[in-house]
C-alpha cells in the first residue's frame, strides 16, 4: 500500500515540477539529490519542498464517520492538499479549540479507535503523503504493554509517513523518535510564538518533515487574520534549513497568500475544513474547493509579482 | 532533561506554547516562594484569613469502638471547609507577586472554585471560573456563592459539559492570556511545578499535625491516613513524615469497586499513561470514572503518588461508594463530625486499619466538612 503512494506521488510530483517552473525544479533536484544519497529520508519534507509552497490540510478521522472520512481525504486531495493530517481522537485533548474539540467529540462518539483509524488509512488511496495527529497517551496505550514501538511499526504498516504528538515535549521524545527513525517516519514538533533559546534549538534538533509554527497565542480555531507573531516566528527561524509550515487560524486563500510571502515552505489550515464538515450541504465538494482556493492562495504568495485577482 | 520528574512520574507534557508560561511560573515559585517576605505574609494569610492552625482531635469515641487511637487532623474547620485554601491563597499570592492581574480556575463540584474565587477577593484579582453547565446546574449554590464574591462563572457548554471540559476552556483561556493570567490550579496534578508547588502549599497540614502529635502523645503516629482524588491533601499530610517510620494509607474512589467498571481508583487498579500534561496511573481504558464524591471522582493522580506506589511508600485501595456512605454517617454518630464524602474514604479506611489491629495510633486527615453533600446523603439515607 504505501509503496503503491509512494509511487503514485512520485509520479505526481514530476508533474508538480514540470508545471511550476524553476524554483519548485531546484528544490526537486535537491530531494533527488539526497535520495541518491542512499538515505530514503523524509517524504514529507520531500513532498513540502516539491509541491512548494505546498498546503497541509488537517481533519479529524472519524468526523463524523470514517467512511466519510475516506470520502473527505480524496477530496482534499484532488483539491490540491500536498499533506494531509488525520486527527486521531483523545478524548482529554490540551489546548485544541472548540472546532477541533466538537470534531473530536462527534469521532469518539461514532466509535474511533486507533484499530479502526488504521484500518481506513490502509484501505486511504491518496496522492498525498498522509500524518496522523494524536495525543502522547493514544500512542503508549497502543498494544499490551504501554510503549511507542507498536503504534509506530502499525501507522508504517499503514503507510503512514509522519506523527504529530502535540503534547508530546522535545526533551522527552527520545523514545519516540528513535521508534520513527526505525520505522522511517518523521516526528513533527510544534513551535509556538513563546518558544526561543535554547527550547527552540531542542525543538530544531529534534524535527523532522517540518516544523509546525504556530502562528499566534491561543488554541486552534479558524481567525479573521494573519497574526504578527507568524512574520516574527519565521523570522526566528529562518536560520534552520527544515521546510517551516504555519498553521493555528488559517481559514482563507489571502492568509496563505500573506504566510507563504512571510517566507514560509506551507501552510496548515484545520479549523475552516472542519467547520466545512460539520456544516456544508455538500462536504466533500466544499472541501475539494477549499482546498483549490488555499492552494492558490498559497501560490500567489510564492509569487514575486502578484497575480491579477481571481474572477 | 525533565521536569519536576517522580521516578519517571510527572514532567511537562504540554504543547509548545505552555512551555514557557511554566518554566517561567516554576523560576518564579523558585525564587519568590523561598523569600521570608513570601512566607511571612502567606502565613499570615493562613492564620488571619483561613483558620490556621487547624486542631488535631482525639476521636475518643470512634476509637473506643475500634480499637485503634483515631486521630484527626481538622482541616474541615478551615475557611471554605477544607483544605483548598491552603493551596489558593499560596498559588495567588505568588501570582500577584509575580505580577499577575487575573486568576482563572475550572472546577467541578464547585469546591475548588469558591475557595479561587475567596482568594481572588482577598487579593484584588480578577477571577474567572470555568464550570461545565451540567455543574452549573447541579452546583447552584457554589454558583451564587462564588459569584457574590466577585467571581465570573463560565458556563462550559462544549463536550460533555463537565469538569473535563471545564479544564479545556481554562487552558484555552491560558493559551491565550498568559501575560497576565494565572491558572490556579487545584491539586497536586498538571505539568510541572503544579504537583510540587501545590504538594508545598499544602505541605503545612503535615507540618502542623506532626508537631501537635507528638506534642500530645510523645510519639509519632503509627500510620497516616489520607483519601486521593488528585491527591493534595493526601501528599500535604504525607510530606512531613516522609522519612519517619510512618505508614501510609491513601484511600482512593472505589465507587462500586475497584474490580468493577466503575471507579476512580487509578492507583489500586490502573496504568501508567500520560495525561493532563503528566505522567501518571490513570485508570483502565474500559472502566467508567466514579466515585460518589465529587472531589474523588478523577481518572488520573498527581505524579508523585503514582512515584509511592511504584516505590512501595504508600498503600492505596479504593475505597467502595457504600463503604465511604457508611463512614460518613458512622463519624456523624459517634463524633458529631459530619465529613465530606472525599473525606469519609479516609475514614473507612482508618476504621479498616483499626479493626485489622495492625496499628495502634492512626493520624487521619479530617480534609473537608460535609455541608456540601447534604442533598446527596440525604437521597442515600432513608430517614
Amino acid at each position: 500500500m504505501s509503496r503503491e503512494r509512494r509511487a503514485k506521488r512520485d509520479s505526481r510530483n514530476e508533474r508538480a515540477v514540470s508545471d511550476r517552473g524553476e524554483r519548485s525544479a531546484r528544490s526537486a533536484s535537491s530531494g533527488k539529490r539526497v535520495a541518491t544519497d542512499g538515505g530514503t529520508d523524509s517524504d514529507i519534507e520531500r513532498a513540502i519542498r516539491e509541491t512548494h509552497p505546498a498546503l497541509i490540510a488537517y481533519i479529524t478521522a472519524g468526523d463524523p464517520t470514517l467512511e466519510e472520512t475516506k470520502a473527505y481525504v480524496e477530496a482534499l486531495d484532488r483539491g490540491g492538499a500536498d499533506l494531509i493530517e488525520l486527527g486521531l481522537p483523545f478524548s482529554e485533548p490540551i489546548a485544541e479549540g472548540p472546532t477541533i474539540q466538537a470534531a473530536i467529540n462527534r469521532s469518539l462518539e461514532a466509535g474511533t479507535t486507533p484499530d479502526s483509524f488504521f484500518e481506513l488509512v490502509d484501505g486511504l488511496d491518496v496522492e498525498a503523503p498522509l500524518l496522523v495527529m494524536t495525543y502522547y497517551n493514544m500512542i503508549l496505550q497502543y498494544g499490551s504493554e504501554p510503549a511507542v514501538e507498536p503504534f509506530v511499526e502499525r501507522a508504517a504498516a499503514a503507510g503512514l509517513a509522519g506523527i504529530i504528538v502535540p503534547d508530546l515535549p522535545a526533551e522527552e521524545s527520545e523514545p519516540l523518535r528513535e521508534a520513527c527513525e526505525n520505522h522511517g517516519l518523521d516526528l513533527v514538533f510544534i513551535v509556538a510564538p513563546t518558544t526561543d533559546g535554547e527550547r527552540l534549538e531542542t525543538i530544531m534538533s529534534q524535527v523532522s518533515g517540518f516544523a509546525y509554527v504556530q502562528a499566534r497565542l491561543g488554541t486552534t480555531g479558524a481567525r479573521a487574520d494573519v497574526s504578527g507573531a507568524t512574520h516574527d516566528s519565521l523570522a526566528r527561524l529562518s536560520e534552520y534549513s527544515v521546510p517551516k509550515a504555519v498553521g493555528f487560524g488559517v481559514s482563507e486563500g489571502d492568509h496563505a497568500a500573506e504566510i507563504v510571502e512571510a517566507g514560509a515552505d506551507g501552510v496548515i489550515v484545520g479549523s475552516a475544513l472542519v467547520d466545512l464538515i460539520a456544516e456544508a450541504d455538500e462536504p466533500a465538494a466544499a472541501l475539494e474547493a477549499k482546498a483549490e482556493e488555499l492552494k492558490r492562495g498559497a501560490m500567489r504568495g510564492a509569487e514575486d509579482v502578484p497575480e491579477p485577482e481571481q474572477p | 532533561m525533565s521536569h519536576g520528574n517522580f521516578e519517571g512520574y510527572g514532567g511537562r507534557h504540554v504543547p509548545d506554547l505552555l512551555q514557557e508560561p511554566l518554566e517561567q511560573l516554576a523560576a518564579a515559585y523558585d525564587e519568590v516562594s523561598a523569600t521570608d517576605e513570601f512566607r511571612a505574609e502567606l502565613d499570615s494569610y493562613l492564620e488571619e484569613f483561613a483558620g490556621r492552625p487547624t486542631p488535631l482531635y482525639h476521636a475518643r469515641n470512634l476509637s473506643e469502638r475500634y480499637g485503634a487511637e483515631i486521630y484527626l487532623k481538622r482541616e474541615d474547620l478551615l475557611h471554605g471547609g477544607a483544605h483548598k485554601i491552603n493551596n489558593c491563597l499560596g498559588q495567588a499570592l505568588l501570582a500577584k507577586k509575580a505580577g499577575r492581574t487575573r486568576l482563572i480556575a475550572e472546577t467541578g463540584a464547585g469546591q475548588h472554585g469558591t475557595a479561587t474565587a475567596m482568594v481572588g477577593a482577598l487579593l484584588g484579582l480578577e477571577t474567572e471560573i470555568y464550570m461545565g453547565k451540567k455543574d452549573v446546574r447541579r452546583q447552584g449554590m457554589n454558583v451564587f456563592r462564588m459569584r457574590l464574591m466577585g467571581a465570573e462563572v463560565n458556563e462550559v457548554t462544549r463536550g460533555n459539559e463537565g469538569l473535563a471540559d471545564a479544564v479545556d476552556a481554562a487552558l484555552e483561556d491560558f493559551a491565550e492570556n498568559i501575560d497576565d493570567t494565572h491558572y490556579l490550579v487545584g491539586s497536586v496534578v498538571g505539568p510541572d511545578p503544579f504537583p510540587r508547588m501545590v504538594r508545598d502549599f499544602q505541605s503545612v497540614i503535615g507540618r502542623e499535625a506532626r508537631e501537635q502529635f507528638q506534642e500530645r502523645t510523645g510519639e509519632l503516629p503509627d500510620a497516616a491516613v489520607a483519601c486521593v482524588g488528585g491527591g493534595s491533601n493526601a501528599i500535604g499530610l504525607f510530606h512531613a513524615f516522609r522519612d519517619d517510620d510512618v505508614a501510609f494509607y491513601g484511600a482512593e474512589g472505589g465507587g462500586e469497586g475497584s474490580d468493577s467498571k466503575r471507579h476512580a481508583a487509578p492507583l489500586a487498579r490502573g496504568t501508567d499513561d500520560v495525561i493532563h500534561g503528566m505522567k501518571t496511573r490513570v485508570i483502565d481504558e474500559d472502566v467508567e470514572v466514579h466515585s460518589v464524591s465529587a472531589g474523588l471522582d478523577y481518572p488520573g493522580v498527581g505524579p508523585e503518588h503514582a512515584m509511592f506506589r511504584a516505590v512501595g511508600r504508600c498503600e492505596y485501595t479504593g475505597i467502595t461508594d457504600e463503604e465511604a456512605l457508611a463512614a460518613f454517617r458512622e463519624l456523624s454518630e459517634t463524633e458529631g463530625i459530619i465529613p465530606a464524602l472525599e473525606s469519609s474514604h479516609a475514614v473507612a479506611r482508618a476504621i479498616q486499619l483499626a479493626e485489622d489491629g495492625e496499628h495502634d495510633t492512626i493520624l487521619v486527615n479530617l480534609s473537608g466538612r460535609g455541608d456540601k453533600d447534604m442533598e446527596t446523603a440525604a437521597e442515600k439515607f432513608d430517614f
